[in-house]
This record gives C-alpha cells, sequence and structure tokens, in this order.
C-alpha cells in the first residue's frame, strides 16, 4: 500500500508542475527582490552596486515616513472600524433576525465582489463636487450644511477611503464573525439567561469571550489586507492631494515604475513585508500569552 | 395609552423593542444598496440631465441605453473584457488542476517533507505583491513576454496556488484515509486514485475554491497595472481606471455605465452562487 501511496514516481508528476510555478514565480522573486535591495538602476538601464544606500534612504526619505505613517493609520483605523461594525452586524444577525438573516447577510455582502475600481469610480461621483455635485453634497445642501471638497484636503480624503473601504467590506466580516457566533452551542447562551444575563451584559461577558478567536483571526486578516492596501487607494485618491494618502505599497510602485528605482522600490516592498510579519506574528503571540493567563 | 396596550402589553412591548433594530436595518440597505441604484440611474441619464437636474433625480427615459453603447464602444471596454477572459481563465485553470493534485500529494502520499513544502506554499499567502513585482518584470521583460498576455496568466497562476494548495489540503485532509487506503489495496493505481476518488470526493471544494479565485484574478489590479505595457493588452480593471481619463472629467453618462457594466456582471455571478461565494470567501481569508 505504502508502495503505492509513496510512489515518487507519482508524487514528482503531481506535486512537481504546482513547485515549480510556485517556486519559478514566488520563491525565487521573493529571494531576487532582496538582492535588488542593494543595487540602483533598472532591467533597462542596468543596474550598479550600491551597498546599503538603499536601506539608508528609507530612513531619511520623509515620504517613506509618510507612507509608513499613512499606512499604519489606514490600517488601524479600518481594522477597528470593519471588526466593529462587521460584528455589530454579526450579532444582528445571530440574536435579532436569527434565521430570517439570509436575506440581509446576501444583501449586505453585495459590495464585497464588486470590483475595487468600479467601487472607487462610483464614490468618486458620489463626494464629487465639480463640475457637477455629487449625492453626498447634494443631501449635506438639504439639510443647510455648505458643500466639502471631499478630495482637496488629505484629512477629508482620508474618512472618505475609510467610509468606502467600510462600505466594501463590512459584509465580509459579518459573515466571518456570524460563522463563528452560530458555532457557539446554544445552551451556553440559555444558561446565561437564566442565570439573568441579557443585553450588554450577556454580549460582554459571554459572548465576546467565547468569540475571541474567531474575531483575532479576523483582525489578523483585517491588519495584513489593510497593511496592503493598493487597488481602492491609487483609484480613489490616486494617492493625493499631494502625497498625503499614499501607502507603502502605492509610494513602492510609484518608485519602482515611474522613477525606474527597482532597488529603492525593493526596499520598500521589504518594509511592507517586515511589517506584514511583524504584526501578525505580534497579535499571535500576545493572544498566546492571555490565553495562558486564564 | 390605547385598550390594546391594555391587553397585550408584552407583545406591544416586545414589538417596540424591536423598532430601533429595523430602522437600524433600514439604514444599513439604504447605505449599501442606494450607492448602486444611484449609479444605475445614472448610467441612463443623458448628459442634458446631470447637468440640470439633481443628483437623486430619476432618469426621463429609462430605455435609453446610449451610454452603454457608447462605453462598450468608444471606451473599448469590449477589448478590456476580452483581455480579461484571456488572461483569467486558462490561470484559473491551471491554478485549479495544479493545486489540486498537489494538495492530493501533499495530504494524501505518504513521504517525508510534505510539512517543509506545505509550510513554503503557506508563506506564499502572507507575502504582498509587490515584493515579486520587479523580479517578475525583469524575468518577462528578459524573456520577451512582454507584450503578450502570458505575464498576467503566469503570474495569476502562481499567486493562486498558495490558497489553493492550502484549501485543497485542508478538504483532502476531512476524507477518511481509509477510502484511499482501499482503493490501492484493491489494486488501482496512484493516479486512478487520484481521478476516480480523490477529484470526485472533493469536487464541490473544487468549485468553491475556483469561485473565490476568479474574484481575487478578476478584480486584480496591481498585476494587470504593472505587466499591461499597452492599450491593446488591458485588462477590465485597467481600462475602467483609465476610463475617466479617456472621456475627461465631462462625460459622465458613459462613465456611469462602464463602471455599471462591471458591477453587474459581478453582481450577477454572486446573486446566482450567493451562498458558495460567502463560504468560500470566509474559508479562504487568506489573501488580502
Amino acid at each position: 500500500m505504502n508502495r503505492v501511496l509513496g510512489d515518487w514516481r507519482a508524487i514528482t508528476i503531481l506535486l512537481g508542475p504546482a513547485l515549480l510555478v510556485y517556486t519559478l514565480v514566488m520563491l525565487v522573486p521573493i529571494f531576487w527582490s532582496l538582492g535588488y535591495t542593494v543595487f540602483e538602476g533598472n532591467p533597462i538601464l542596468g543596474f550598479t552596486f550600491v551597498g546599503f544606500d538603499n536601506f539608508a534612504q528609507l530612513f531619511t526619505d520623509p515620504k517613506v515616513g509618510d507612507a509608513l505613517w499613512f499606512t499604519i493609520r489606514y490600517a488601524v483605523v479600518l481594522t477597528l472600524l470593519q471588526v466593529l461594525f462587521g460584528y455589530g452586524l454579526a450579532l444582528i444577525y445571530v440574536f435579532w433576525l436569527r434565521k430570517a438573516s439570509g436575506v440581509i447577510r446576501t444583501l449586505a455582502f453585495f459590495p464585497v465582489v464588486l470590483p475595487t475600481v468600479a467601487v472607487a469610480l462610483l464614490f468618486q461621483e458620489l463626494f464629487k463636487i465639480a463640475p457637477v455635485q455629487g449625492l453626498v453634497n447634494d443631501i449635506l445642501n438639504v439639510f443647510g450644511i455648505a458643500s466639502v471638497d471631499w478630495f482637496a484636503s488629505s484629512a477629508t480624503a482620508f474618512w472618505v477611503m475609510i467610509f468606502m473601504d467600510l462600505w466594501r467590506s463590512m459584509g465580509f466580516y459579518a459573515v466571518l464573525l456570524y460563522a463563528g457566533l452560530v458555532d457557539i452551542p446554544d445552551d451556553i447562551f440559555e444558561s446565561a439567561r437564566l442565570d439573568g444575563a441579557s443585553g450588554f451584559r450577556l454580549v460582554w461577558h459571554i459572548v465576546i469571550p467565547l468569540s475571541l478567536p474567531v474575531l483575532l483571526s479576523s483582525i489578523i486578516f483585517s491588519i495584513n489586507g489593510t497593511l496592503k492596501v493598493f487597488d481602492s487607494i491609487l483609484a480613489l485618491t490616486g494617492g493625493g492631494p499631494g502625497n498625503t494618502t499614499t501607502p507603502l505599497t502605492l509610494y513602492m510602485f510609484q518608485t519602482s515604475f515611474t522613477y525606474g528605482e527597482y532597488g529603492f522600490g525593493s526596499t520598500i516592498a521589504l518594509l511592507l513585508t517586515v511589517l506584514c510579519l511583524v504584526v501578525t506574528i505580534f497579535i499571535f503571540q500576545s493572544n498566546r500569552r492571555d490565553l495562558t493567563k486564564d | 395609552m390605547t385598550t390594546s396596550t391594555a391587553h397585550h402589553p408584552g407583545r406591544v412591548r416586545r414589538a417596540l423593542a424591536k423598532v430601533p433594530m429595523w430602522i437600524i436595518l433600514g439604514i444599513l440597505l439604504v447605505v449599501v444598496v442606494y450607492p448602486l441604484f444611484w449609479m444605475l440611474t445614472g448610467s441612463l441619464k443623458t448628459q442634458d440631465e446631470f447637468l440640470n437636474n439633481p443628483t437623486w433625480a430619476l432618469p426621463e427615459d429609462w430605455t435609453n441605453f446610449s451610454n452603454y453603447v457608447e462605453a462598450w464602444t468608444v471606451g473599448n471596454l469590449d477589448v478590456y473584457i476580452r483581455n480579461s477572459i484571456v488572461a483569467v481563465f486558462p490561470s484559473l485553470f491551471l491554478t485549479i488542476v495544479l493545486g489540486v493534485a498537489a494538495g492530493f500529494a501533499l495530504e494524501v502520499m505518504v513521504w517525508k517533507g510534505r510539512g517543509p513544502v506545505l509550510l513554503a506554499f503557506l508563506v506564499g499567502i502572507m507575502i504582498p505583491g509587490q515584493m515579486i513585482l520587479l523580479p517578475l518584470f525583469t524575468m518577462y521583460f528578459r524573456t520577451g513576454l512582454t507584450g503578450t498576455l502570458w505575464p498576467l496568466i503566469i503570474t495569476y497562476t502562481a499567486i493562486g496556488l498558495p490558497l489553493t494548495v492550502f484549501m485543497m489540503a485542508t478538504y483532502f485532509r476531512s476524507v477518511p484515509r481509509e477510502i484511499f487506503e482501499a482503493a490501492t489495496l484493491d489494486g488501482a493505481s496512484i493516479y486512478r486514485t487520484f481521478f476516480s476518488i480523490g477529484f470526485p470526493l472533493v469536487r464541490n471544494a473544487v468549485f468553491t475554491v475556483a469561485l473565490v479565485q476568479f474574484f481575487f484574478i478578476w478584480n486584480d489590479l496591481l498585476i494587470a497595472l504593472t505587466f499591461t505595457t499597452s492599450d491593446d493588452l488591458r485588462t477590465i480593471q485597467v481600462g475602467l481606471l483609465n476610463f475617466t481619463g479617456q472621456f475627461g472629467q465631462i462625460q459622465y453618462g458613459p462613465t456611469f455605465a462602464a463602471i455599471s457594466i462591471n458591477v453587474i456582471g459581478t453582481l450577477a455571478i454572486y446573486l446566482f452562487l450567493n451562498q458558495r461565494v460567502m463560504k468560500g470567501l470566509t474559508a479562504g481569508s487568506v489573501k488580502g
């Protein structure tokens, strides 16, 4: 039996192609990219060895600082809101709508599958001020509030961006967390109710502790996704006004393809990768410590 | 207050307690659905209506599809959609075929080193696309693949593999091992076991994974933007990104129509298969 299930030729034929493609197109480029960090130039004009200059530039280029700060701000704010709103919706699904939540879940999930570029263009129109005013400013006018040029200042552009990405992703986190909440056995809630817990107390003392694992994976997933944000920002603001809404991903892209600096671009990409890894490991670790304390 | 309160105080109070909830749900539906409705009505409006009517006004002629015609022909949407199809479906097919086979080899077959190889695939899920972009660009440039859709097909296949392999291995793990062992005892070759037993057992899972990968690849902008060097290679997302630029900020109708075409297409697939999409995307919720 093990002769068949352990047949090396069969393993090679089944696994080989996938491993080959994966190695050539993902693993090799990861190390290749690491190699680029000590070079300057691009494949068209050629490369020169510069040692650790790119890393020195990483610490001195104020745009890197700005992009890093924006990335972190965006990831923290959006992760908090995504998980908070998603959790709120999931609680509504489980405790108020119960079996009837199917239609609402389907509708709230709509935006998740829509192409980001299309959504971003739609939101540009919604928040537009000129030449033809968008819906949002029209509504503000109805309440006697003056129109706002949303994309003219980094603060308002930031919040439009957060609102749009929250709109896109809320239904996703709701379903993810809903799946976690449904797994909690009913009799736990029953006995908690019999003990007199209800409403917020029930949620705070019973529901949240029991759904901690799925909350945690939502947070890790959200942080990982928001640190890598690219499509929605490029399509909504293009990183502007100025470079005030430019995350690391977009700055890396501009450095590499607008200025042709592959070495520095790779260094920014490395910073991003390290950031993703560190944050994920950190959240994992801090959670494990809490669990052993209990 | 009224007699009914006196008769059924509990029932009324319970109904009243639900009012805030219905308000919250109402707001939710308006926030999710109204922008899409606004986009659809916008796609049917004439330029004149955009300039003179309020933004929430409904279109005067509900059968005015001239914006769609213009977006499709002048806006080149037909070319962009064709490019997307040519790039997405071959890579989808390759990802699934290679991924299922690899998942089978990593989970069902017995050999040393399975763990490390699976871990190597897992690393790919965490790595941001930016990390592999520049070496790939160099590779495609040197091999002369730039100027074709091959860079997209190859890159999508590779990027889809980690998640596919990981999910397929998980699905194969849930199949009782005895089934495969019995097949080999009955004298089935490993390929026979894979095609006649392994593959059919995870058929539903394959469909779900394919659906998830489809949405990831179809909606991708980063890879498509990097490797489409000329206008006639653009995918639908890259084309759409450049769409407003093409028509200037002046032509609203075609812009709304182009967004609508994109949104309606994905929405139709989703509505048709929504339970599977939801399950698949949340199960495969690893890629950002």
